[in-house]
C-alpha cells in the first residue's frame, strides 16, 4: 500500500499543483476565488501552527496571538495610522521577524510547562493580546481599539497593485507554496528531527543531546513566523484589521485544521483548512444553520476518523522507531513477513 | 484613596461570590480531566443550557401565578431541573462525542476537537431552539432589591448569600461523595489508573458516565446561580465563563477538586480587584496575568502534583 503511494506521490501532488494554478481560469468567479484564497491564507496558518503542535507536540491554543500581532505589525507598516507605506516585499520580513521575536518572547515563560497547563498559558497569552489591541487606543492612539485599523496599503510590485480576487489568488497559492516547502523542508532538517523527538519523549530527546530548550524556542518562533505570512495577507486583503478578527474562536478554527486533516502531515493539513473554510461556505444557504451543521460534522468526523482525515498515511508514532521504513524500501520478501 | 478603601471590602464581597460560582463551574472540568485526562471544552455550554433551564422555570413559575413567589420554593424549582437537564446533556456528550472516541483508539486531541465541535453545536441549538436574543430573569420578583443588609460597613443583598451558601454546600457536597462514598473511591480509582481500576472490578465507563453526569449537574447549578446573579443570559454566555472556570481549575492544579474551590475563589478575588484598581478593561488580561504567572513559579497549579508524563497531552 505505502509503496504504491510512494509511486503516485509525485504524479498526484504535480497534477495538484497544476489544478490549483488552473483554478482562477476554469472558474472564474469571484466568490469562488475568495473562498480558495481564505483556504491558502488558513492553509499558510495551520502549516504554522503545525510545526508547534503537529512536530514538536506543543498544544498552543493562542495561536491567534501571533496572527493578530503579524496583521497589525502589517497594518502599523502600510497604512496612514501611522503615515509609514512601506512596499509588500519590505514590509514581510519585517513583519516575519516581529512575530518571530513575539513568539520567542512568549515561548520563554512556557519553557518548563507541558500539555494542558502550556494549553491554557498560551490560551491566555492569546486573550492578553486580544485584551491589548482592543484597549491600547488609550492614553497613545496604538491600535485604532475596538474599531481597528483601516485604509491599509493593498499589495503592490513595482507599481503594479493587486485589486481582483484572482490576483489575491496567485500571491496567496504562491506564499502557500512557500510555506508548505519550508515545512517539508523544515521537517526533514536536524531541527525538525529534534522536534519530533521532543514531541515522542522530551527525556530521551535531552538525553540523545538535543538541546530542548533551544527547539522548542525555535519552534515557537517558526511557527509565529507563518502566522507573520498569514497576517500580512489578511490585513493586505482586507485592507483592515479589527480585534475581533482575532478572537479565541479563531485559535481553535486552525486547531481543528491541523487535526483534523491529520496531525504532522502537511497535505492533510492543507485538506483541514479546505473542509473547515468551506463547510460552512456549504451550508452558507442555510445561514442559520450553519454553525450548528459545522459543529455536528467536527463531531461526526471526529467519531469516525479519530486521528484525522487523512490518518491513513500517517504512520502511528510508535513503529516510526524502529527500522520499517527502510526494511519496506527493500524488495526483500523476507522483510514483510517478519 | 480614602474612596478606594471604602469600596475595597465591597469589591471582595463580589469576587469572593463569583469566585465561588467559578468554582463551581471549574468542578465540571477538573473532574473530567481526572478520569479521562481531556479538555471538556463543552462544559461552559452545559453550564449555559443550566441557566437556560432556569430561566425558563422562572418564567413559567412567575406566568402560573399558582404559587407565591418565595426564594425557597422557586430557588430549588429552577435548580433541579436545570441539574438534571444539564447532567443529561453531559451524559449525552460522553456517550455519543468522547466516548467512541477513546474506543476506536484516538489521540489525546482527538476527543479535544469533538469537544469543540459540540460547544459549537450546543451554542447554536440553544440560538436556534431560543434566538439569538438575551433572556432577561425577573431576579427582583424572588429577591425583592431591598432584601440587603450592613455587615461590618460591607452591603450584602440576601443574593449574595444565598449563592455563596449553594455554591458552598454543592463544593462541599462534591467533596463528601469523592472522598466518602464507594462511588467516590471508584472514581479516584479510574483516576489514578484506568486500567488497574478495570481489573479491580471498577465499571470503568459506568464511573466515567457519572462523573460527568456530576459535574455536568453542577455547571447547570452554576449556569441557574449566575442566570440569578447577572439576571441577563444569553447563547454565548458559556463560552468567557468556562474560559475562566477553565483558568480555575488549572490555576488550582487541575484534576484536583479542593484545587478548582481554591483557584475559583482567587480568580474571582483577583479580578474584582483588578476592575476596582487598575482598569475593568484590563480585568481579563490581568487574571490571565496572574495565571501565567503562578505557573511559571509553580507550574502544576496551586495544589497540583506532578502529572506523571502519561497523564499529560
Amino acid at each position: 500500500m505505502r509503496e504504491l503511494g510512494q509511486r503516485w506521490r509525485r504524479p498526484f501532488h504535480g497534477s495538484l499543483a497544476v489544478l490549483c494554478l488552473l483554478i482562477p481560469v476554469v472558474v472564474p468567479n469571484d466568490y469562488v476565488m475568495g473562498v480558495i484564497a481564505r483556504i491558502c491564507l488558513y492553509a499558510v496558518l495551520a502549516l504554522g501552527l503545525n510545526i508547534v503542535v503537529g512536530f514538536a507536540g506543543l498544544l498552543d491554543l493562542g495561536y491567534v496571538a501571533f496572527f493578530g500581532i503579524g496583521s497589525y505589525v502589517y497594518a502599523f507598516l502600510a497604512s496612514p495610522q501611522f503615515g509609514l507605506h512601506l512596499p509588500f516585499i519590505v514590509a514581510l520580513p519585517i513583519v516575519i521577524l516581529a512575530t518571530a521575536i513575539s513568539g520567542i518572547l512568549i515561548g520563554a515563560p512556557t519553557l518548563r510547562l507541558r500539555g494542558d497547563y502550556l494549553a491554557i498559558v498560551t490560551l491566555g497569552f492569546g486573550e492578553i493580546t486580544y485584551i491589548m489591541l482592543i484597549n491600547l487606543d488609550r492614553p497613545i492612539n496604538i491600535t485604532g481599539g475596538p474599531s481597528g485599523i483601516i485604509r491599509i496599503d493593498p499589495p503592490s510590485f513595482l507599481g503594479f497593485a493587486l485589486e481582483r480576487n484572482d490576483q489575491y489568488y496567485y500571491l496567496f497559492l504562491l506564499l502557500l507554496g512557500l510555506a508548505l516547502l519550508a515545512s517539508k523542508r523544515l521537517r526533514d532538517s536536524r531541527i525538525g528531527w529534534a522536534w519530533q523527538a521532543i514531541r515522542e519523549d522530551e527525556l530521551a530527546a535531552q538525553a540523545m543531546g538535543v538541546n530542548t530548550t533551544r527547539a522548542k524556542l525555535q519552534a515557537f518562533a517558526m511557527g509565529a513566523s507563518f502566522a507573520g505570512i498569514g497576517g500580512s495577507l489578511l490585513a493586505s486583503w482586507q485592507r483592515s484589521v479589527f480585534p475581533d478578527n482575532f478572537l479565541f474562536t479563531e485559535s481553535v478554527n486552525i486547531l481543528a485544521m491541523v487535526i483534523l486533516g491529520g496531525m504532522g502531515n502537511l497535505l492533510a493539513v492543507i485538506l483541514g483548512a479546505a473542509v473547515i473554510v468551506a463547510l460552512p461556505e456549504i451550508f452558507r444557504d442555510f445561514q442559520l444553520y450553519r454553525l450548528f451543521a459545522f459543529g455536528l460534522m467536527l463531531m461526526v468526523l471526529m467519531i469516525f476518523r479519530p486521528n484525522g482525515l487523512m490518518s491513513f498515511e500517517a504512520k502511528p508514532p510508535r513503529e516510526e522507531a524502529e527500522p520499517q521504513g527502510e526494511l519496506a524500501a527493500e524488495p526483500d520478501p523476507g522483510a514483510s513477513s517478519r | 484613596m480614602a474612596d478606594l478603601l471604602s469600596i475595597l471590602p465591597q469589591q471582595l464581597v463580589f469576587g469572593v461570590t463569583l469566585g465561588m460560582v467559578y468554582g463551581l463551574i471549574a468542578l465540571g472540568y477538573t473532574m473530567v480531566y481526572g478520569v479521562l485526562f481531556m479538555i471538556n471544552f463543552a462544559h461552559g455550554d452545559v453550564f449555559m443550557i443550566g441557566a437556560y433551564m432556569g430561566w425558563a422555570v422562572l418564567v413559567a413559575v412567575i406566568d402560573a401565578k399558582v404559587m407565591p413567589i418565595n426564594p425557597l420554593l422557586v430557588v430549588p424549582l429552577m435548580m433541579l431541573p436545570a441539574m438534571l437537564f444539564a447532567g443529561v446533556i453531559g451524559l449525552g456528550l460522553e456517550r455519543l462525542a468522547y466516548r467512541p472516541l477513546y474506543l476506536r483508539g484516538a489521540t489525546r486531541l482527538g476527543p479535544l476537537i469533538s469537544a469543540i465541535g459540540a460547544s459549537i453545536f450546543l451554542q447554536n441549538s440553544v440560538m436556534l431552539t431560543e434566538g439569538a436574543r438575551m433572556k432577561v430573569l425577573a431576579t427582583y420578583r424572588v429577591f425583592p432589591r431591598d432584601w440587603r443588609f450592613d455587615i461590618l460597613g460591607v452591603n450584602v443583598s440576601v443574593l449574595v448569600l444565598v449563592i455563596a451558601g449553594i455554591a458552598g454546600i454543592m463544593m462541599w457536597g462534591l467533596n463528601a461523595l469523592v472522598q466518602r462514598t464507594t462511588l467516590g473511591r471508584s472514581m479516584r480509582a479510574v483516576a489514578e489508573d484506568r486500567e488497574i481500576a478495570a481489573v479491580m472490578g471498577v465499571n470503568v465507563w459506568g464511573v466515567v458516565a457519572t462523573t460527568f453526569f456530576v459535574g455536568s449537574a453542577l455547571g447547570g447549578a452554576a449556569g441557574v446561580l449566575v442566570g440569578l446573579y447577572y439576571t441577563q443570559i444569553d447563547f454565548f454566555m458559556g463560552y468567557s465563563a468556562g474560559l475562566k472556570a477553565f483558568t480555575a481549575a488549572v490555576l488550582g492544579g487541575i484534576g484536583n477538586i479542593r484545587g478548582a474551590m481554591l483557584g475559583g475563589l482567587i480568580l474571582g478575588i483577583v479580578e474584582s480587584l483588578a476592575s476596582t484598581l487598575i482598569n475593568p478593561a484590563f480585568k481579563d488580561a490581568i487574571s490571565f496575568a496572574v495565571l501565567i504567572l503562578v505557573l511559571v513559579f509553580r507550574p502544576g497549579g496551586i495544589l497540583g502534583e506532578a502529572l506523571p508524563d502519561w497523564k499529560r497531552v
